[in-house]
């Protein structure tokens, strides 16, 4: 590997120029954070969106040719490219929907943008690895920033409870996933992951390495959270500050999926049927929880936690696949959810009356009277995660379900339908409240970031199917990186 | 070779009985002078496996400060550990279970430990040969070099640890009184004494 580390110092900087700009950034706005107070907390919030789309812009320019930095740790092609991109929009997108949130609630702290753009860093850390050590580094940067905003609202219970138990579940998920890289090292002898894809191709498989790869993909799938590692998820979502849930729906999802995949596709690829058959049921198991465990729930971000759930497993059937068109599947899939979730969060945080935010389900009731645009956008993006044609959810099921069958994945494929027409049940059923019940009291007036937010969301998903070219080349380029 | 095996032997034992006394002792004090035990042995283990760098670090952070931090804390608060330890006897035969069922697996993966030699041809040697030079002159030529990205990494994971207990700890009260050094220096007498003469018999 020392031949793939030619790279001159001053053009590793260059390449490494977005994830250095995050983190400086950072530190410099929490300087200016810590001198001037408080009161700062809105401009450095606006920074740190200007950082996050800046850091974008710098990732579309840099060259894209696999060039691999740092002594093999830290990879940068199209796939990382693409993905870096898509979690930089989530985390900018998810600043600029809690400006309102924080400012009622009366938690404007400048640390908040500052951990985000902390964890976004981690984020692009985690997408880029391409060594055990780096992956497992760029997730605890990731996840430390996490743990505190989930507990950033410290005069509630729930939020602490929230961050507390996402901090104890994570640790323990650390362990396993250090325990499964320590067993692959010690198997393979490297930790980079050509040398271990070069050592897992020799001889007879070894049970030894097998066992690590059990542990690992079970640290994988707690980050992502897939069942039946899922149990913090809704707790957390549901404890956690809204603005700080749509975070954690959006972007991380996607930079641990991103993770996953280069990990098992890279370091892997000649024992596939080994991870494959694991992928295969957590893939089941999320698709089947998501889908029955939503239907009881009243809280909307309990059943977003679900929601989310089932999409992971979604997504995990493209992995499933095991190859390039699987991969581009899966790209598609988190770009597609990315996009629907941050619509329905910005509703979610619209759900404010004079008397503070409401989370019943039963609260949207006969919204498409009081406020019809947000109805029906809201209904827009719910038929889309349910799957239904002609909107963009659809199509991010049909790449996935096909790459699964054209891998010769059947049962897997049709579970997969079959658990999705059981999820449009919970999601039919909130369009059903807005549109057939009652009218609730009404809403305050959606404040104008998150309108742009769900009007950008609501648009791409309606209008998809008009122009899918662009997403789905961008995406067949990225997956290609990859192989 | 003989001595080095009866150190070793040693060593793990009372490593082994002082970590399980850390969790089983009813006093927390003496659980943190266990743990402290326990960091002792781990150090003798990294000297005879040649580490010795790792084994002073592991006695100067971890029993010198870190253990030490600890002791002051379970000193200072009043936790009641036995409150804590209460769901402990109660959870003992499922937790005891599944260890035991992970016992089961690892023995049966280890006795079917082979290391096939393309596998062993592959390890990385460490770099430079340890005979060479020591190993904290060996560590020092790599760590800011060939992992100079993970050192930088593992600096960005405590700078968010120390953010964090700051955000979560840290409450600015409203109207409490703070000492303001610069005021107290920039204060002049004629600011702070009132010189009034006062009549005979009157007052003021």
């Amino acid at each position: 590997m020392k031949e793939a580390a030619t790279t001159s110092p001053f053009l590793t900087y260059i390449l490494a120029l977005p994830e250095i700009l995050l983190v400086v950034g950072a530190m410099i706005l929490l300087m200016v954070g810590a001198f001037r107070g408080e009161r700062s907390a809105n401009a450095i919030s606006w920074a740190a969106v200007v950082l996050l789309l800046l850091a974008a812009v710098f990732v579309l320019l840099l060259p894209a040719k696999g060039k691999v930095l740092f002594d093999g740790a830290f990879i940068v092609d199209s796939f990382g490219r693409f993905m870096k991109v898509l979690t930089l929009i989530g985390s900018a997108a998810a600043i600029v929907m809690s400006f309102d949130y924080m400012r009622r609630a009366r938690l404007e702290k400048f640390e908040y943008p500052i951990l985000i753009l902390l964890a976004t860093a981690g984020m692009m850390m985690m997408i880029s690895a391409n060594d055990l050590i780096a992956l497992y580094l760029g997730l605890e940067v990731q996840s430390l920033a996490l743990y505190v905003i989930a507990a950033f609202r410290t005069d509630s219970v729930r939020s602490s409870e929230a961050g507390l138990k996402y901090f104890v579940l994570g640790a323990l998920s650390s362990g396993m996933l250090l325990y499964g890289c320590s067993l692959i090292y010690g198997f393979t002898g490297t930790t980079g992951f050509p040398g271990i894809a070069a050592a897992a191709t020799l001889g007879q498989t070894n049970l030894g390495l097998i066992f690590g790869l059990v542990f690992f993909l079970a640290g994988l799938a707690f980050k992502v959270s897939a069942v039946p590692f899922h149990m913090w998820t809704p707790d957390v979502y549901e404890g956690a500050p809204t603005p700080v849930t749509a975070f954690f729906a959006a972007a991380p999802k996607v930079a641990a999926m991103a993770m996953f995949l280069r990990a098992v596709l890279s370091a892997f690829p000649e024992i596939t049927p080994q991870w494959q058959q694991i992928v295969v049921f957590i893939s089941i198991a999320s698709m089947i929880l998501g889908a029955f465990a939503a239907i009881g729930q009243t809280d909307i971000k309990r059943l977003m936690a679900y929601s989310s759930i089932g999409h992971m497993g979604f997504a995990l059937v493209g992995l499933a696949a095991g190859n390039a068109a699987g991969a581009q599947a899966v790209i598609i899939y988190l770009t597609i959810y990315l996009v629907m979730n941050l619509g329905v969060f910005a509703c979610i945080l619209s759900m404010r009356r004079s008397d503070g935010m409401v989370e019943d389900i039963d609260e949207l009731a006969g919204l498409s009277r009081n406020n019809p645009m947000m109805a029906f956008l809201l209904a827009m993006l719910l038929f889309s995660l349910a799957g239904i044609p002609p909107l963009a959810g659809f199509f991010a099921k049909f790449y996935v379900f096909l790459a699964a069958i054209n891998a010769g994945l059947y049962t897997l494929a049709v579970i997969g339908v079959l658990s999705s027409v059981v999820g449009a049940y919970y999601y039919l059923r909130i369009v059903k409240i807005m549109y057939f019940d009652e009218p609730a009291e009404e809403f305050e007036a959606m404040p104008g970031k998150l309108q742009a937010i769900l009007g950008v969301s609501g648009a791409l998903v309606t209008l998809y199917f008009f122009y899918p070219a662009p997403l789905v080349s961008a995406a067949s380029a990225a997956a290609k990186s990859l192989f | 070779m003989i001595v080095a095996d009866a150190f070793f032997y040693l060593f793990a034992t009372v490593c082994v009985g002082a970590g399980l006394m850390v969790i089983s002792a009813r006093n927390p004090v003496h659980a943190v002078l266990f743990l402290i035990l326990a960091f002792v042995n781990s150090a003798g283990l990294f000297i005879l496996l040649g580490a010795e760098f790792l084994a002073l670090i592991l006695i100067v952070v971890y029993v010198g400060a870190v253990a030490v931090l600890f002791l002051f804390v379970v000193m200072m608060l009043d936790v009641d550990f036995a409150e804590l330890r209460a769901g402990f006897i109660a959870y003992l035969p499922v937790g005891a279970l599944i260890g035991i069922v992970l016992l089961i697996e690892l023995i049966l993966v280890l006795g079917a430990w082979v290391i096939t030699p393309e596998v062993a041809a592959h390890v990385t040697t460490p770099t430079p040969p340890p005979a060479e030079v020591s190993n904290t002159q060996a560590l020092g030529q790599v760590l800011y070099t060939k992992y100079v990205y993970f050192f930088e990494a593992a600096g960005i994971v405590l700078l968010i640890a120390m953010i964090g207990a700051i955000v979560l700890t840290l409450h600015h009260k409203e109207g409490v009184k703070r000492q303001n050094i610069a005021d107290q220096v920039a204060r002049r007498p004629e600011d702070a004494i009132e010189v009034r003469h006062v009549e005979p018999g009157q007052g003021l």
